[in-house]
């Protein structure tokens, strides 16, 4: 049992809880994930780490509320605990000096990309970060994002805050501008992603997406989390979550995220009327 | 008639099953196991051999006209001890070991009609057993020394519960948020209840086994770490077999493809044939093709037509007589529906705008005259390529050995094909690290993991005994 020692509300439906797992916080590092587990009928599914606290033994998990799953984490409570949390999973990013970075974050991916720029910064790169949202009151983790990059900037869809648009369109003019990088990380929807990594491919700049595929074990066991990378198969979990942008095949990728869309829907009716019926 | 009068030295008495029109429509245990008259019944039938042959299949060396004696004269607690003497997990083994294969194979009375069911009769003891109250056998005195076993399948449980025997402190680490790898994930309710292996479990437990789940070993800690930071005196590997292969051929990752190993997964481990009352989805088709022919084929095809598929077809390039999987699952699926497409090859899977699996392009095969091992290659017959309309696809080609360990463990042996490297004591080339099960065969059957994991033990306890690690 890991119990829940914070909870907040960072936007509408996005949520920020740290649990008390110790061991996990002792090993973890930037780009590595866990699976939970929220109750004994639950499914596994996997959460970019998006900080952890070696001495105080707690992880800090940012999620967006989309389906039962994370409904049912989002109504526990400090105090209440998560059944399974196993990690840290995933090979960490990469992190080193490579002179000037670019961090791409959008929607729940920009809690995912702090701990990445953090560590991207502390060896001593010059770290630039774009965050985006749909809109103003989506957008998380920019005080956490400003104090480790040395430019920041902001982009929403609707343009209620900073540049209207997306984040792939704020790189774009950052590069027709001159700003040339060494590197390009980038995580958040798949779409996104993939807009990213055309951005910067005529660019020929090194781009890392951190990918978020559906997973059951996480560990390597069941495949479910397949995505091409130039042409070969590989698994997510085990093989990544970081691959070079420039290889992935988006378009699987986004086809199996939604394998079991009408699924999750049926069962998401389902859990709202349980709901309206309590 | 009663049963007494049907009772022939050379007919085994059959096991009573559920209908096949009735079970293809629940997950309930197929074989429902004999009753106390059957069990005598069929024990009866035992010669009692002065040189027993089927002691020498068993990969264990269970004393079984010892134990068949003690079932006959009705001493089902004595009967069930002297299995226990060699084999901690007598109610799975009797269920899923190929018996047919290992210790009936040598029967003398196979030569002239059925070999004695011995698995069954093993089966019957355990299940007295567990009704009746399990006894706990003697545990020596504590040694003080603490062994780690990574892995909580059939070679980690068999070495935990020896290990704490002897007297020593075990943890066991498992990944999963259950303990049992393959008896849990992999092996549907239908062949082993899963309240089966929750039993075996709670025996190991009580024995005195700390079982730490959601504890991937390789991340969590490295085998080093567990020696020298966590007080780990010695280290068992027991992790099995891991990444599914798929046979990278093209449309292989549209939706509606699974790995056999992912299809298992969500429906043992995760429930998904009771979704939405438990969270994780699977979708089914209409007309399923599963690719292989081994048990997992086998298990995976009769689990899809339970969740509702109406046409299930099993695609081999060999044929019936090469089939790896045991006949008598092979017969079990055949009862309940299962159509089985011989000499055929998948090379392509087309989808719809979706990125839905639709279509199966295939290319038949013929067997090969014998090479000089005797065995019949298949090759494919030219322009023979055909296809078929399924929905869904469960690749069941087997897996690789999981290589987390070898990839985190500098310095330990490793074979080409990812299989860790052991000597006849089950040694690794890493001091006081040992190994056992798939991890180190590759993919076998539970009984020679078991088989392994003792004899890794035995290994252990002299190497804590002595601290002596001789090269």
């Amino acid at each position: 049992m890991y119990r829940i020692v914070e909870k907040r509300e960072l936007a509408s439906r996005v949520k920020l809880i740290k649990v008390s797992a110790p061991e996990i916080a002792r090993k973890a590092k930037p780009g590595q994930f866990v699976i939970l587990r929220v109750n004994h009928v639950g499914e596994r599914f996997p959460l970019t780490l998006a900080d952890w606290n070696a001495e105080g033994g707690t992880i800090t998990l940012v999620f967006l509320e989309v389906g039962v799953s994370t409904r049912k984490l989002g109504e526990l409570n400090v105090g209440d605990s998560i059944l399974d949390v196993v990690g840290p999973l995933g090979n960490p990013t990469e992190v080193k000096y490579y002179g000037s970075v670019c961090v791409v974050g959008g929607g729940v991916g920009v809690a995912a990309a702090y701990p990445v720029a953090k560590a991207l910064k502390e060896v001593g790169n010059k770290v630039t970060s774009i965050i985006g949202a749909r809109t103003d009151a989506l957008l998380i983790f920019e005080d956490e994002m400003e104090k480790c990059s040395d430019a920041l900037y902001v982009s929403t869809d609707d343009g209620t805050k900073g540049y209207k648009g997306f984040v792939s369109d704020v790189l774009r003019s950052l590069l027709s501008e001159g700003h040339s990088f060494d590197m390009i990380y980038t995580v958040g929807p798949a779409v996104m992603m993939r807009a990213v990594a055309e951005v910067t491919r005529p660019h020929k700049i090194k781009t890392i997406a951190s990918l978020n595929p559906l997973m059951v074990d996480g560990m390597g066991m069941c495949g479910a989390c397949r995505v091409s990378v130039g042409g070969k198969t590989m698994f997510v979990c085990v093989d990544g979550p970081d691959f070079d942008a420039h290889e992935v095949d988006f378009a699987e990728l986004i086809r199996r995220q939604m394998a079991f869309s009408s699924e999750e829907k049926m069962a998401l009716n389902l859990w709202e009327a349980s709901k309206r019926a309590v | 008639m009663s049963n007494r009068d049907r009772w022939d030295r050379f007919k085994a008495v059959p096991m009573p099953k559920q209908p096949p029109y009735e079970r293809i429509r629940n997950f309930n245990e197929v074989a429902l196991g004999y009753s106390e008259e059957q069990a005598i019944m069929e024990a009866e039938r035992c010669l009692q051999c002065a040189n027993p042959q089927c002691v020498t299949g068993c990969p264990v060396e269970i004393d079984i006209p010892g134990f068949i004696k003690l079932l006959r004269e009705g001493r089902f607690r004595e009967a069930i001890m002297k299995i226990k003497e060699k084999n901690s997990l007598p109610a799975v083994c009797g269920r899923v070991c190929p018996q047919e294969d290992q210790c009936q194979k040598n029967c003398t009375l196979g030569k002239r009609g059925d070999p004695v069911q011995i698995g069954r009769l093993e089966r019957f003891l355990a299940d007295w057993e567990r009704k009746h109250g399990v006894e706990l056998p003697e545990r020596m005195s504590s040694t003080g020394m603490r062994v780690a076993v990574v892995g909580s399948g059939p070679a980690g449980l068999t070495a935990a519960g020896e290990l704490v025997k002897l007297g020593h402190e075990v943890v066991v680490f498992e990944a999963l948020h259950e303990p049992g790898g393959v008896l849990t994930y992999g092996i549907p309710e239908f062949r082993l209840p899963k309240s089966i292996v929750q039993a075996e479990i709670d025996y190991i437990k009580r024995l005195g086994v700390t079982i730490k789940t959601d504890s991937l070993i390789g991340r969590l800690y490295t085998i080093e770490e567990l020696m020298n930071d966590e007080g780990f005196d010695a280290v068992f590997i027991g992790t099995g077999a891991g990444p599914p292969t798929f046979m990278g051929i093209p449309g292989e990752n549209l939706c509606g493809i699974y790995s056999a190993n992912e299809f298992l997964i969500r429906v043992n481990l995760m429930k998904s044939f009771l979704f939405p009352k438990w969270d994780t989805p699977i979708k089914v088709g209409d007309k399923v093709a599963v690719i292989g022919a081994g048990n997992v084929a086998m298990d995976a095809s009769r689990c899809a037509l339970r969740l509702g598929a109406r046409e299930v077809h099993v695609i081999y390039r060999r044929t019936r007589a090469e089939m790896p999987a045991r006949r008598e699952e092979v017969e079990n699926a055949e009862e309940e529906g299962v159509i089985f497409d011989f000499l055929t090859l998948p090379v392509a899977y087309y989808g719809d705008e979706r990125g839905w699996v639709r279509k199966m392009e295939c290319i038949k095969m013929r067997l090969s005259e014998p090479d000089e091992s005797g065995r019949r290659r298949p090759i494919p017959v030219e322009d023979s390529n055909f296809t078929m309309d399924f929905d869904t696809v469960i690749v069941a080609i087997g897996r690789r050995p999981n290589p987390l360990i070898q990839q985190t463990t500098p310095g330990l042996k490793v074979a080409k094909d990812g299989t860790i490297i052991v000597d006849e004591n089950m040694r690794t080339s890493f001091e006081g690290v040992y190994a056992g099960g798939d991890i180190v065969t590759g993919e076998a059957t539970v009984i020679s993991a078991m088989g392994s994991g003792k004899k890794a033990a035995k290994a252990i306890h002299i190497y804590l005994m002595n601290k002596k690690w001789v090269k």
